[in-house]
Order: structure tokens, then sequence, then C-alpha cells
């Protein structure tokens, strides 16, 4: 045998187990969930078929397709806001404290982060809800008479979206920024370029894979999240995860959460071919 | 601008630890409701959840999870960055996105899957097929980890290894692995505290034995507990630790 061929066989016998678990477990079961898409329900027993009934049904039912809507606008909101949000802090981080405290301020800013996200939701409600923080302090103030409507609302998931997504974004931008050398900056102030120009024409467009690759995993993250609308959006409105879990739960119609999965699915690729050309997940 | 600056990053800080500071400072509350007016000082939902023999089981169940599903994920995904590193194969960038698929896609998505594949297969559900999703989520990641950080004075230590006549797998065990240790380390480390705090995968892929987040889940359904908050510290604790070492241990080392 050739050192080549050798070399080819060492190569595929230390790649296949990775790709074997990975078929295995994340290739085949998806291939399982399209097709189990296409079965119907008759009373509780699932019957394989290929009927497109389920995707009509979600065409056609106005919850379903509302529950999609919502999910949509909420990931929008929460990833513009998170951007907004994140893009001064992690500049500031990057360009304002000095050196040899950077890493210990951004290591603070993103310490919450690792939280139990069960627990991060649950903390927010204490925050957020009737008798919460907020209302029981601004009621001590005399700034309101009666507790804010904020748990149990879309505002409240936003709320508790934001604040996770702030600071996975500041990571993923700080990474970016810092990684940028001054003489950008300074050959356009040498060119002429005012703050506001550098900052339009020069830095913001150098930061665009930092924020882009934030951004695609924030929306990735919160549009698949059952847990923060669950817990702090209650009932009031239902986001596609909290429908593909009633599937599940009340009837056991594992055919339409398949088929709402495979549509929760082809949204995030919709995504990612959007933000393509930026992207660098190999690189995070 | 420089005031602003300040500002803003106080504003920040405040917005980020509220939620932590209210779940750590109640969880001391001596009442029955984590809420305000605070009461005083107490240790008694310490005392409870510290003598809560399912939430210690969980404890127990979610510290072997993220364990072993790490192991897996580290070791898997360490042969196969060395493989697409290493030897040019066909169809590498193609192995390399296939690797990488798992996470753009929901972690819901993963654990319906694999539920959908268990139910056909007949296989029960216990803290192993929980394990097995968080292998394929923590996979990726590891991979990409370990891929980006191998570099090429690494290839040339290997090389010179061989033609010294060791064998594939010393290189491997006794070259390749200890000049990674840093990346390893920090792939590992990731990989359990994703795997401690994951949620929806070990929910639906569990049934009699379950993980933390499961068991504080169940928690929550009979409403606000100061227990809870204490639980919620605990765990927050076990997280920030954790990042801690590993700030310590990986980063200032890598300088």
């Amino acid at each position: 045998m050739t050192l080549k061929a050798r070399e080819h066989r060492l190569g595929w016998g230390l790649v296949a187990p990775a790709l074997l678990w990975t078929g295995a477990f994340f290739a085949l079961p998806f291939l399982a969930m399209l097709a189990l898409s296409f079965a119907r329900m008759e009373g509780r027993q699932i019957v394989p078929a290929l009927d497109p009934g389920n995707y009509t049904r979600f065409l056609t039912d106005p919850t379903l397709f509302g529950a999609l809507l919502n999910s949509l606008e909420i990931t929008v909101l929460v990833t513009a806001l998170s951007v907004v949000l994140a893009w001064p802090l992690a500049a500031i981080i990057a360009f304002r404290v000095p050196a040899r405290w950077q890493r210990l301020a951004l290591l603070l800013a993103v310490l919450p982060f690792w939280t139990s996200y069960v627990v991060r939701s649950y903390a927010w409600l204490l925050v957020l809800g009737q008798n919460g923080v907020v209302n029981r302090g601004l009621m001590a103030v005399g700034a309101i008479a009666e507790p804010l409507e904020i748990s149990a609302t879309r505002t409240a998931t936003v709320i508790g979206f934001v604040h996770f997504f702030v600071m996975l974004l500041t990571l993923t931008i700080y990474a970016n920024l810092i990684q940028l050398s001054p003489n950008y900056a300074r050959a356009a102030a040498d060119l002429g370029a005012g703050r506001w120009q550098t900052f339009r024409h020069v830095i913001l467009p150098l930061t665009l894979p930092g924020v882009v690759t934030g951004a695609f995993l924030t929306f990735v993250l919160c549009i698949g999240d059952y847990i923060t609308p669950q817990i702090l959006g209650g009932n009031s409105e239902l986001t596609v995860p909290q429908l593909i879990m009633l599937q599940l739960g009340r009837s056991g119609n594992f055919p339409l959460a398949s088929a709402l999965s495979v549509v929760l699915m082809a949204v995030v690729t919709l995504a990612y071919f959007a933000c393509g050309r930026w992207l660098r997940l190999d690189r995070v | 601008m420089r005031v602003l600056s300040w500002l803003y990053l106080a504003l920040a800080y405040v917005f980020v630890f509220l939620p932590v500071a209210v779940l750590v400072a109640f969880s001391f509350q001596d009442g029955r409701l984590p809420v305000p007016p605070f009461k005083g000082v107490s240790f008694r939902w310490y005392e409870k959840v510290l003598g809560d023999g399912d939430l210690m089981a969980a404890l127990g169940h979610s510290f072997l999870v993220a364990v072993v599903s790490s192991l897996i994920a580290l070791v898997l995904g360490f042969l196969a960055a060395h493989a697409l590193a290493r030897v040019a194969l066909p169809g590498s960038a193609l192995m390399r996105g296939v690797l990488i698929a798992p996470m753009t896609v929901s972690y819901l998505i993963v654990a319906l899957g694999l539920l959908n594949l268990f139910n056909l297969t007949g296989v029960r559900l216990s803290l192993w097929t929980a394990g097995i999703g968080h292998v394929v989520i923590n996979l990726p990641l590891c991979f990409a980890i370990l891929y980006a950080a191998m570099g090429d004075h690494q290839k040339n230590a290997e090389r010179a290894a061989r033609d010294l006549g060791a064998a594939e797998w010393q290189v491997l065990a006794l070259v390749s692995a200890p000049m990674l240790a840093m990346p390893l380390a920090a792939a590992f480390f990731l990989s359990v505290t994703f795997s401690w705090d994951e949620f929806i995968i070990a929910f639906l892929l569990t049934r009699f034995d379950v993980t933390l987040p499961v068991e504080i889940w169940s928690m929550l359904k009979s409403g606000l507990s100061p227990a809870t908050n204490a639980v919620g510290s605990l765990v927050f604790l076990v997280s920030v630790t954790l990042v801690i070492l590993l700030e310590i241990l990986v980063f200032r080392r890598a300088k």
C-alpha cells in the first residue's frame, strides 16, 4: 500500500466515529422527522402516509401560522435590540477600558450568561412580576399606583431574551473589535474623515462579521427557545416551540410537531443563507 | 463622550446583574415569597434544598451526564479534527460542514428528532439517551475549537515522532494531545457548562431519572419559592466557578 493510501485510510478511520455519531443521532433522526411530518393521526394512532395535511393545516390554521408570526416578530425585535445595545458595550470595553482591565470587564459583563437558563428566566419573573422588584420599587417611590402588567406579556419575553443575547453579542463583537488595528482609524483620520465618518465607513463595516455571526446565533437560539416565552410570556401568545411542546404533551401529535419543527428549521436555513456571506461559524 | 461611556457601562452592568442579584438576595429571604419586602436573612431555604433527596440526585445525574457526554464529544471531535486538519481527504469541506451542522439547529429539533428515533426503535428513555443528545450538540463545538487550534508547528512534531517509530495512536496520545492541552481543556469545560445547563433535550429524553434543570423546571410549576432561588444561586455558583477556572487555567496561561 502506498503512503498516501495508508494516510487516507487512517484519516477515514479517525473521522468516521464523529461522522457516524452525527449521522446516526442527527441526520437520521432529522430524516425520520421529515418522514413523520407527512404521517397522519387517526385517533391517537400515528399512521404512516404521504399526506401534506400537517403543512396545509399550518398554513390555514390562524393559531399555527400566528405562532410563526409571533416567533418571527419576537426574534427580529430581540436580534435588532440586542445588536444595538451590545455594540456600544463591546466598543466601550474594547476602546475605553484600560487594557489590563479589559478581560475582567468583559468577564463581568457576561458572567450572568452562565446562569442556568431556566433559572435566568425565573429570576426575571422575580424582577418583572406583579409583586416583583420593579413594580414594588416604582410603587414605593410613587411613580405608579397600580402594579404594571409586565410578566405574562411579550415585553417580558423580549426583556428576558435581550438580557441573554446582549451578553452573547458583546462577546462576538468584542472579539471582532480588538482584532482591528488602530491604523484603520488613523488612516481614515489622516484622509480627513470625521469621527462619525470613520465610524460609519470604516469601523462599523469591519465589525460586520462579528455582528452577523452573533446576530445569526441570536436568531437561531431565540426562535427555537421554549423556556423564555413559556416562563415569561406565559400563555398570552404562543411561539412555535411552545406550540411544538403542546403537541407533544397534550395530544401526542408527533406528526404535527414534526411538521412545525421542519418549518422552524426551514426558517433558520433561510436566515443562514441570508447571512451566509459574512458568517464565520467555524471561527466563533 | 467619556462620561457617557462610563454611564452606559454602569447601566449595562446594572441590567446584566439585576436578575442575578435579585435571585441571590431573595434566596436568603426569611419568608415564604421571594419578592419584596425583604424580611431578614435566613439560611433555611439552603438547608431545605441541600436536604432534598430528589434535587441532590438530579445534581448527581447532571454531573454524570455532563462529564461523560463531554468526554465523548471531546474524543470524537479531537479525532475528527486531527484527521481533517492533517490528511487531505476528498470531500473534507463537506465533512466539516456535516460536523458543524448541528450548531445551526435548535436544541428542540435535535431533541424531537432523537425522541422520534428512540420511540421508533423502542429504546427506553434514560440519562443515557439525554447524554447522546448532549454529545450531538457539543461535538460541533469541540470539533470547531480543536480544528481551529491545529497549527503547522504541531504537524512537524508529529512527523518527527512518526519518523522515530511512534505508532499512530502514540503520536495522537503522546504528541498531538499534550500540545493541544489548552484548547482541549477549553472545549471540555465549555461542553460541560452547556450540558450542565441544558434543559429541552434533557426534558424530552429522560424519564424517571432527570437532570437538575428538569428538576428545577418542575419546582417552578408550584409557583415562586425562595427554595428555587437557593437552587438557582447554587447552580450559578457552580457555573461561575467553572468559568473562572477556565479563565485562570486556559486563558491566563495562554498569554
